[in-house]
């Protein structure tokens, strides 16, 4: 279905595909002010989705070994050392008292941890599903956007379109049978038609990854961000929630406790084919001007 | 109770920022570019977009679509005005053109059966879709003509039957194979415009114009230097208009597009898109001043189609250091949130 704003703007992308009767769209509301970092989420992914092991890498940075959110990983849980804010907030977080601490305020640890597991985005208006040219990518009946990876080319156009930098080629392992292939996380589709939640959402133990109807878990999300600033943490703040923004809004939102960018995520992403009614005008003028171009070089006097 | 925390000036603190690898490029001395390093935050200067994930193959199909798409276009006017020599020029510089393109394109997919895959879709919104049906229009007329001028070289002996059928077909195949070459050498820049390439996608105003123009001096070049010189007028015409629109086309390019202009002049991309320019510059004012010298023809020719094939190299280089440094994402993003023109959608 084409409509006025079938490139841009707020809809809900599952009408837009086609579907009637479609259930309300799903998507993921990942809290990052209760993430652990404990990887459950990285390896239930992992292993219900049969995605292969990265290359064991050694990096360096921080904790953080798994890099980035790629063909092989589709959950990625970011570890960020930064100087302590003091006092330290409470965030919320369950417990059973506070311990007793005899450790003086001035000698506590001088940084602490910023943790956030990213995942797809599942955009309202998905770049890499716009520009696959093989319609392997498509819109499935929650909202999500889903690789189906028998009818991937591995041309690549997907990976260079995502403004998030999700959706990657698979290179390896060898042997394994989608080297080649375009790979992101589905939202668990298949679980998704079975009623179940997603892998992720189900392995985590501190409820930071929550998944649902994306208009109710927006409204959980505000709750949560008012609470945080209501106890004083004023970086908390949402990302990817604003229907009216560069991607019409993500499936998978995001409660951050500083700047995007600090999490390896584009502050202000928009999805390209925006411009795409302009670029094929400004390529439809530059080939009418070659056209013309052409013709003009052959009048003149014959040889 | 607890101050708010400073949000953007802590994480500056911890210096997660920087670009990987500016320090490449430094060995070259004279012409470092005293800027002040770009202050931003990122996640341990890991790239926030993925690279496109293509091998080289993808740069030199960009080149040899475009001479492919200029040599259609020169040989249908040759065929119109009844000029022989440049109209072979043109229909075989086109055959092999065409013929390496889809050799780069299959090499890059893996497989032929790939290339069909991509035609069981029609869809507008991918412009590789789009130029996958372009090429699919554009080749077998192309090719249909260039065969016949194959043919028409046989001994006559030879022509007769379906032969002399595909002789008669060259002219209206190699008419159609000319008006389907402009779409053919304008799509790849919007193939490359619409992904979140920063230098790439901040480029898309201008590149169509720069590809196009390129197109024209790479084609109008291979045919300066194959065809006779007293027919190959209408090519150094063509070659020296589009050699202008090129260079004019890419410098507005660097100016409109901001902070990604920076690859274009820096790395490996900078080396090419230089030596582009002078090349281009220099095999315009050979077609211009060389007129009818075969020598100066086949040199100036020659300088035409390198310029333009640095060209697409360059163009495709910048992107991938681009995408490849988190600052072209970052910084360009960061400072409109801040200006505060986020992209929003305007009823």
């Amino acid at each position: 279905m084409i409509g006025r704003k079938s490139l841009f703007g707020p809809l809900d992308p599952a009408a837009d595909a086609g579907y009637t009767d479609a259930p309300k769209r799903k998507g993921f509301f990942t809290d990052t002010s209760v993430c652990i970092g404990c990887k459950a989420c990285e390896v239930a992914c992992k292993e219900w989705n049969d995605v292969p092991e990265n290359a064991f890498e050694m990096l360096g940075t921080s904790y953080d070994n798994s890099h980035s959110l790629n063909a092989n990983q589709w959950r990625h849980v970011a570890f960020i050392e930064r100087p302590a804010s003091k006092p330290a907030v409470d965030l919320g977080m369950p417990s059973v008292g506070a311990p007793v601490s005899d450790v003086d305020e001035d000698d506590k640890p001088d940084f602490q941890w910023l943790m956030s597991s990213d995942v797809c985005k599942h955009c309202t208006h998905a770049a890499c599903l716009d520009v696959c040219p093989t319609g392997s990518l498509f819109r499935s009946e929650f909202g999500t956007v889903v690789v189906q990876d028998d009818i991937c080319n591995g041309c690549g156009y997907c990976v260079a379109a995502c403004p998030y930098g999700v959706i990657d080629r698979r290179r390896g392992p060898e042997g394994d049978p989608k080297v080649g292939i375009a790979q992101k996380c589905t939202l668990c589709y298949d679980r998704l038609t079975d009623g179940q939640r997603p892998a992720c959402a189900a392995a985590c133990p501190t409820e930071s990854i929550q998944y649902g109807d994306v208009e109710e878990l927006r409204e959980r999300a505000n709750a949560r961000v008012e609470l945080l600033h209501e106890r004083g943490v004023m970086d908390a703040r949402l990302y990817g929630n604003d229907p009216e923004d560069g991607v019409g809004g993500t499936g998978a939102m995001f409660l951050l406790l500083d700047e995007p960018e600090v999490y390896g995520l584009p502050p202000d992403p928009v999805v390209t084919t925006k411009d795409l009614p302009r670029m094929f005008t400004r390529a439809g003028m530059a080939g009418t001007a070659l056209l013309i171009g052409a013709a003009l070089s052959f009048v003149r006097r014959r040889p | 109770m607890s101050e708010p925390t400073g949000g953007r000036g802590s994480g500056a603190e911890v210096q997660h920022g920087g670009s990987p690898g500016r320090s490449r490029g430094s060995s070259r001395g004279g012409d470092r570019v005293m800027v002040p390093e770009a202050d931003f935050t990122s996640y341990y200067g890991r790239p926030i977009v993925k690279a496109a994930p293509w091998e080289r193959d993808i740069a030199y199909y960009l080149f040899t679509g475009g001479v492919a798409a200029g040599s259609s276009l020169l040989a249908g006017g040759a065929d119109l005005t009844d000029r022989p020599g440049l109209r072979r020029a043109g229909r075989i510089g086109s055959l092999v053109a065409l013929l390496l393109s889809v050799v780069a394109l299959v090499h890059d997919l893996g497989k032929p059966s790939r290339f069909l895959n991509m035609l069981r879709v029609v869809k507008l919104t991918s412009p590789m879709s789009v130029g996958t049906w372009i090429l699919s229009l554009h080749a077998p007329f192309a090719g249909l003509a260039s065969a016949a001028e194959l043919v028409g070289m046989l001994p006559a002996r030879w022509q007769r039957g379906p032969v002399r059928l595909l002789l008669r077909l060259g002219r209206p195949a190699g008419l159609v194979g000319a008006v389907t070459a402009p779409p053919l050498a304008a799509y790849t820049a919007v193939l490359l415009s619409d992904t979140a390439t920063p230098a790439w996608h901040s480029a898309y105003e201008e590149l169509p114009f720069v590809f196009c123009g390129s197109a024209a001096a790479a084609s109008g070049g291979w045919a300066m230097a194959t065809a006779p010189v007293a027919e190959a007028g209408p090519a150094r015409a063509f070659a020296v208009g589009g050699a202008a629109v090129e260079l004019l086309m890419a410098h507005r390019m660097e100016s409109s597009m901001g902070l990604s202009a920076e690859t274009l002049h820096t790395g490996k991309a900078g080396t090419l898109i230089r030596a582009s320019k002078v090349l281009t510059a220099a095999g315009a004012a050979g077609a211009l001043l060389g007129g009818r010298s075969r020598l100066l023809s086949v040199v100036s020719g020659t300088a035409l189609m390198a310029g333009s094939l640095c060209t697409r190299l360059g163009v495709y280089e910048a992107g991938l250091a681009s995408a490849n440094d988190p600052k072209y994402t970052v910084v360009p993003q960061r400072e409109r949130v801040e200006r505060g023109e986020q992209v929003r959608y305007q009823g």
